[in-house]
């Protein structure tokens, strides 16, 4: 612990009134849960629909997910607006990508890019909590898991948002992946049929769904392959 | 100077906590049920209801918890607020309550509760955190009141409480009516119940209502149930018998130690 300093005492002079905090925060928490497991040949991302505030429900049917190219999607959790901002930041990045280099940018650079553009706003961050998935040159699943100011790791799966505590535990359990980083180096791919996954990853929403009043109504699963990005949907309860 | 202990609560440590929290400690928090709980008057009586979710923060604690309250066999009490607080607040006004009708030998009357209630909440300038909706009825009528954390209540035709009230009391005021039926006056309640369950986040899971009448009560527990899972896992996780290495195994014969013998049943007076 710091040394006591002596107070200087605080008593304002006569007319000067008080310097007071502001009462008022620029962030808002709209809850929501983002999941994503990465398979060999596949890529699995799924995103809770309910956006709230305290303890109202502000819509049953908010995308958290924004799909970049046949290859790329960010998953947001967090304030909406941010999510919002980011997105469209993103998404600019992107387009200008493509008439520069006449091809969609590949998920680990966009992973690269996310990380930049949070890391930018270091003192003022986006209040979100973010999932980059779609799948790697060479075409195996790729997951990026992130803080809301730009530390990236890639993982073979992840998960962010109101619902973590209570969904990455079951992760762990089933997909039991290390990270690709380790030494000396682990399978960290789900080997998972894909089918499976996607059961899995059901199955922990609607676990979520139970315990988290900030998780409910809908999740929206995209399942990324190498030939398509399939949309797969789910109800969740809705009280 | 020491005083004498009046009984209470004892606030002693309140200077000790102030200092911690200025420190930077983190004290634990309570089971607050974000509640929906709701009430209203109809012809022969009072209908009370209340959703079954208790939260601690944003998870759920238990998804099918009681909130209406026994108090009398003529009178019982929804609770919102700190879970604690309006379990042991209506315990001690049923056991007061019992008390006095074996010494007067009379039914309860619904304002003796709500004197009672208010009494207590008032004493504790609102750190008891109940917040109530009472109903009842006695040799006067049915009645209904509120009754607020700092001690202070209404009496109402129709009455909510909880973080769901105004969800519910916009379906009781789209809805009321003077000398409703009785399944007018619980198809309104649970329609209001519902609202606050779909609706407001601190409330969710089943509807339960209370109908009293001057003839009787009937609890309808779970008179609602709104919904359940929607998957199930395709693949479910099956752990094989024998997935958790023994590393002991140890048995004990108890019959070394203990000694069975068979008995008599006692004859117990029922009276």
């Amino acid at each position: 612990m710091a040394a006591a300093l002596p107070v200087r005492a605080s008593v304002p002079a006569a007319g000067q009134a008080v310097k007071q905090h502001a009462t008022w925060s620029p962030y808002d928490d709209n809850g929501g849960t983002v999941v994503a497991v990465a398979g060999d040949d596949y890529c699995v991302v799924a995103a809770s629909t309910r956006m709230s505030t305290g303890y109202s429900i502000l819509t049953r049917n908010k995308s958290k997910i924004l799909q970049l190219n046949p290859k790329c999607v960010i998953a947001s959790a967090g304030m909406q607006a941010d999510q919002e901002t980011l997105h469209k930041v993103l998404h600019s990045r992107h387009v200008t990508y493509q008439f520069n280099h006449r091809k969609p940018m590949a998920c680990p650079a966009m992973a690269q890019l996310l990380s930049n553009t949070l890391y930018y706003k270091r003192f003022f961050p986006y209040y979100t909590f973010n999932l980059c998935a779609g799948l790697d040159d060479e075409g195996r699943g790729a997951v990026y898991t992130y803080d809301a100011i730009g530390s990236y790791e890639r993982v073979g799966y992840g998960c962010q948002g109101n619902g973590k505590e209570l969904v990455q535990p079951v992760l762990d359990n089933q997909l039991k992946a290390a990270s690709p980083l380790a030494l000396p180096p682990q399978q960290w791919l789900s080997s998972l049929p894909l089918e499976q996954a996607v059961d899995l990853v059901k199955g922990a929403f609607v676990s979520a769904g139970e315990r988290d009043i900030y998780t409910g109504d809908d999740v929206e699963i995209l399942i990324i392959t190498k030939d398509c990005i399939k949309t797969d949907r789910l109800e969740l309860k809705r009280d | 100077m020491e005083t004498a202990q009046q009984g209470g609560f004892s606030f002693d440590l309140c200077k000790r906590n102030e200092f911690f929290a200025a420190k930077g400690v983190q004290h634990p928090g309570f089971t607050k049920t974000g509640t929906t709980i709701a009430g209203l008057i109809f012809k022969d009586g009072v209908v009370l209801g209340a959703d079954t979710r208790s939260t601690a923060g944003s998870t759920v604690a238990d998804k099918n918890c009681e909130k209406i309250h026994f108090i009398a066999p003529n009178i019982y009490c929804c609770g919102a607020g700190t879970a604690a607080d309006t379990e042991n607040v209506t315990g001690m006004v049923a056991s007061q309550l019992e008390l006095h009708r074996y010494a007067t030998g009379t039914q309860s009357r619904v304002v003796t509760a709500m004197t009672l209630l208010k009494g207590h909440l008032f004493k504790y300038q609102g750190h008891v955190s109940a917040a109530l909706v009472l109903g009842g009825v006695d040799f006067r009528g049915p009645h209904l009141f509120t009754v607020y954390p700092h001690g202070s209540t209404d009496s109402l035709p129709f009455a909510t409480m909880g973080s769901g009230s105004l969800n519910a009391m916009a379906v009781f005021e789209a809805g009321f009516k003077d000398d409703m039926s009785r399944e007018e006056a619980m198809a309104l309640v649970a329609r209001a119940i519902r609202s606050g369950v779909m609706n407001d986040l601190g409330s969710g899971s089943n509807v339960d209502l209370c109908i009293i009448t001057k003839d009787g009560v009937e609890y309808l527990r779970n008179h609602e149930y709104l919904q359940t899972k929607t998957y199930e896992r395709q693949f479910p996780q099956k752990f094989a018998s024998g997935s958790v290495p023994v590393v002991r195994e140890r048995v004990y014969d108890i019959r070394r130690a203990v000694q069975v013998v068979e008995g008599e049943p006692m004859e117990m007076e029922v009276s």
